[in-house]
């Protein structure tokens, strides 16, 4: 190409967007590094195990945002990722394997195999086609996480006991929230890593334009692929860490209302942003925590707090901060 | 097997014909405002409640259809106008994340004013003999055939509705290119109010309708919506004459698949095939839309490109 492309102006492409400073992130790291020390000191350790939950659920929703914030891909299917990963850790350890530097590769790798066996077929699709191809696929792998014998049906699959790391009792609360936490902290700074490379910013770039992206020559599809890949990968390993908090897995991981409530954490928080998926998780957990103590009906909460932020903040909860984010297209 | 062939079919007619009454309200929906509504299987939900409730008040079955049918509609009118209008002119993400915010609210509401426990409607005596077809070899319940009936002269009128009528032309013009027919002087939005009545109104005939054969409870608007919007998808979204043929394939693959499958495990002697069986037939459904995707990725009769 000998004419340079007109160069669009500044504030119109939000490459810089979706990157937290590092002083954000030293001061998440510290937050949660203190966490559990100052509720084991208030006596209240139930709540350690609601931080592993947290960080867990962030993950998760922290893939679907590297999909529906980054690439732009609504997914309406990621329950069967978070589903696939929990379920390879259960058959793992009903296997006798239960080392996690193997359990939790596994439960990537097998999150990722599927997300980019169907992604190929999905993102042949668009809009809200790409939604409900998502929404299928995860339906079928729920149907047959229900009807296979060998995936226990109905009731799931228990875990017997929690994986284990050589010199780490992951049976203690407490260490598991400090293992979950150093996953947690691992991929988080891959993620930063994979959003401000080229890669990132190409993603981000097809988002906004992807015909124009294609024009100029990048392989949109591929790059859509790789991130929807990688997203179901992460929500994979989110699986696999759920399967190990909650001892077990039940097909209700792989409902579509579960993949709903991804959706809603990765958008409380803000799509996009990159603590988005963290802010909405923990805002999500930390209010169905509270409201359930003094409610049963909390989904009726749930339901009018979300009618509210669709109408009032639709870029969630980061959109109240200094950061700015790109108009979207 | 001739006669159980014969019965699957007319179950799978059945239910084809019931998820069209659904999916011509969404596709409707979807078609001209432009959005998606995952609310829809509430509302099916909601008319299938308010029959019941009109029912045990009344002890009159067709007092509890026809009023179910019209409270619904309005109430379709009125989310219409609150809620809808404005989501309408949100980008898809915010349309879904709102529905499925309104799914939990009506469920909650529901589980709120009728409790857990699910409803039941009972048919007037008239209406809960059998048929018999084929000489003496199948006993068809009559209120089945009624309601492939009832779902043949909807989707009868539905075609008048959008084909023949004035109201018809402005709904293709304004599925076609919304801003454009508003800008040749169709009034846009009473036209939007009115989408959305009717397909509440269908919504609420086809949970009526059902109300006898199922338990009313709170689960059924996402036991059915997601069938429904199989429908839509592999129909294309927007064209009436897609949801119409998806409804009835998705209708047929689900009960003859079903019985099939069940034929084919209890052959392998599989303990549980019955419920295996059923579970295998959704599958079926969702590898159709996934094929149907992979090959015509706007569906079967795409109505706008």
């Amino acid at each position: 190409m000998s004419e340079p492309l007109p160069q669009p102006e500044k504030s119109a492409t939000p490459l810089g967007t979706g990157l937290p400073s590092p002083w954000a992130a030293l001061a998440i790291a510290i937050l949660l590094a203190a966490y559990p020390l100052v509720m084991n000191a208030l006596g209240q350790t139930f709540y350690i195990g609601l931080g592993s939950r947290v960080l867990i659920l962030a993950l998760a929703a922290s893939a679907l945002n590297l999909a529906l914030g980054y690439g732009g891909m609504v997914s309406l299917g990621h329950a069967a990722f978070l589903g696939a990963g929990a379920y390879t850790a259960a058959i793992l350890a009903g296997l006798g394997m239960n080392q996690a530097w193997v359990v939790l590769p596994s439960a990537f790798a097998a999150a990722a195999v599927l997300a980019g066996l169907t992604g190929a077929i999905s993102l042949r699709t668009r809009g809200v086609y790409f939604i409900m191809i998502t929404l299928a696929f995860a339906q079928l792998f729920y149907y047959l996480a229900v009807s296979l014998p060998s995936l226990g049906g109905d009731d799931g699959l228990p875990l017997t006991e929690r994986s284990k790391l050589p010199g780490l009792r992951l049976e203690n609360d407490l260490s598991f929230y400090y293992f979950v936490l150093g996953t947690a902290a691992l991929v988080f700074f891959l993620l930063y890593r994979l959003v401000s490379s080229r890669f990132g910013r190409a993603l981000v770039a097809t988002r906004e334009n992807e015909r124009r992206m294609a024009a100029i020559g990048y392989p949109v599809f591929r790059i859509k692929l790789l991130a929807y890949t990688l997203s179901g990968g992460i929500a994979g390993l989110a699986g696999g860490l759920l399967a190990n908090l909650s001892m077990g897995v039940t097909p209700h991981t792989l409902t579509w209302h579960q993949s709903g409530i991804l959706l809603v954490m990765t958008i409380l928080g803000g799509s996009g942003y990159f603590w988005g998926g963290l802010t909405g998780a923990a805002i999500f957990l930390v209010l169905e925590e509270t409201i359930s103590a003094y409610t049963e009906h909390w989904n009726l909460a749930l339901g009018l707090l979300l009618l509210f932020i669709v109408l009032a903040a639709p870029n969630g909860v980061m959109s109240f901060t200094g950061f700015r984010r790109g108009e979207k297209a | 097997m001739l006669p159980l062939i014969l019965e699957q079919t007319l179950n799978g007619l059945q239910y084809g014909l019931m998820l069209f009454l659904l999916a011509a309200g969404l596709t409707l929906v979807f078609g001209i405002m432009d959005l998606i509504n995952l609310a829809h299987g509430s509302l099916y939900m909601i008319g299938a409640f308010i029959a019941a409730a009109l029912f045990q008040q009344f002890q009159n079955f067709y007092l509890a259809v026809v009023l179910s049918i019209l409270l619904t509609a309005l109430l379709g009118a009125l989310l219409e106008r609150v809620l809808y209008r404005r989501l309408q002119t949100m980008s898809h993400l915010s349309q879904v994340l709102a529905t499925f915010a309104l799914i939990l609210v009506a469920n909650e509401s529901i589980k709120i004013a009728f409790g857990g426990q699910p409803l039941s409607i009972e048919l007037p005596a008239s209406l809960s003999g059998t048929v018999n077809l084929m000489g003496e070899d199948l006993q068809y319940p009559l209120y089945r055939l009624l309601i492939i009936a009832v779902g043949l002269a909807v989707a009868i009128g539905l075609y008048v509705l959008v084909n023949k009528t004035r109201m018809g032309m402005w709904l293709r013009a304004g599925t076609s290119d919304r801003v454009m027919a508003a800008t040749m002087g169709i009034r846009i939005q009473p036209l939007f109010t009115f989408i959305f009545a009717l397909g509440a109104g269908l919504c609420a005939l086809a949970g009526a309708l059902l109300g006898p054969l199922l338990a009313v409870s709170v689960g059924m608007g996402e036991a059915i919506l997601i069938p429904a919007f199989e429908v839509i998808v592999i129909g294309g979204i927007g064209s009436m004459r897609g949801a119409l043929v998806g409804a009835l394939l998705v209708g047929m693959i689900d009960s003859l698949g079903r019985l099939a499958m069940t034929g084919l495990l209890k052959s392998f002697a599989v303990s549980g095939a019955a419920t295996l069986g059923a579970t295998l037939a959704s599958m079926l459904v969702s590898l159709l839309m996934v094929a149907v995707l992979f090959f015509r990725p706007s569906g079967l009769f795409p109505a706008r490109d």
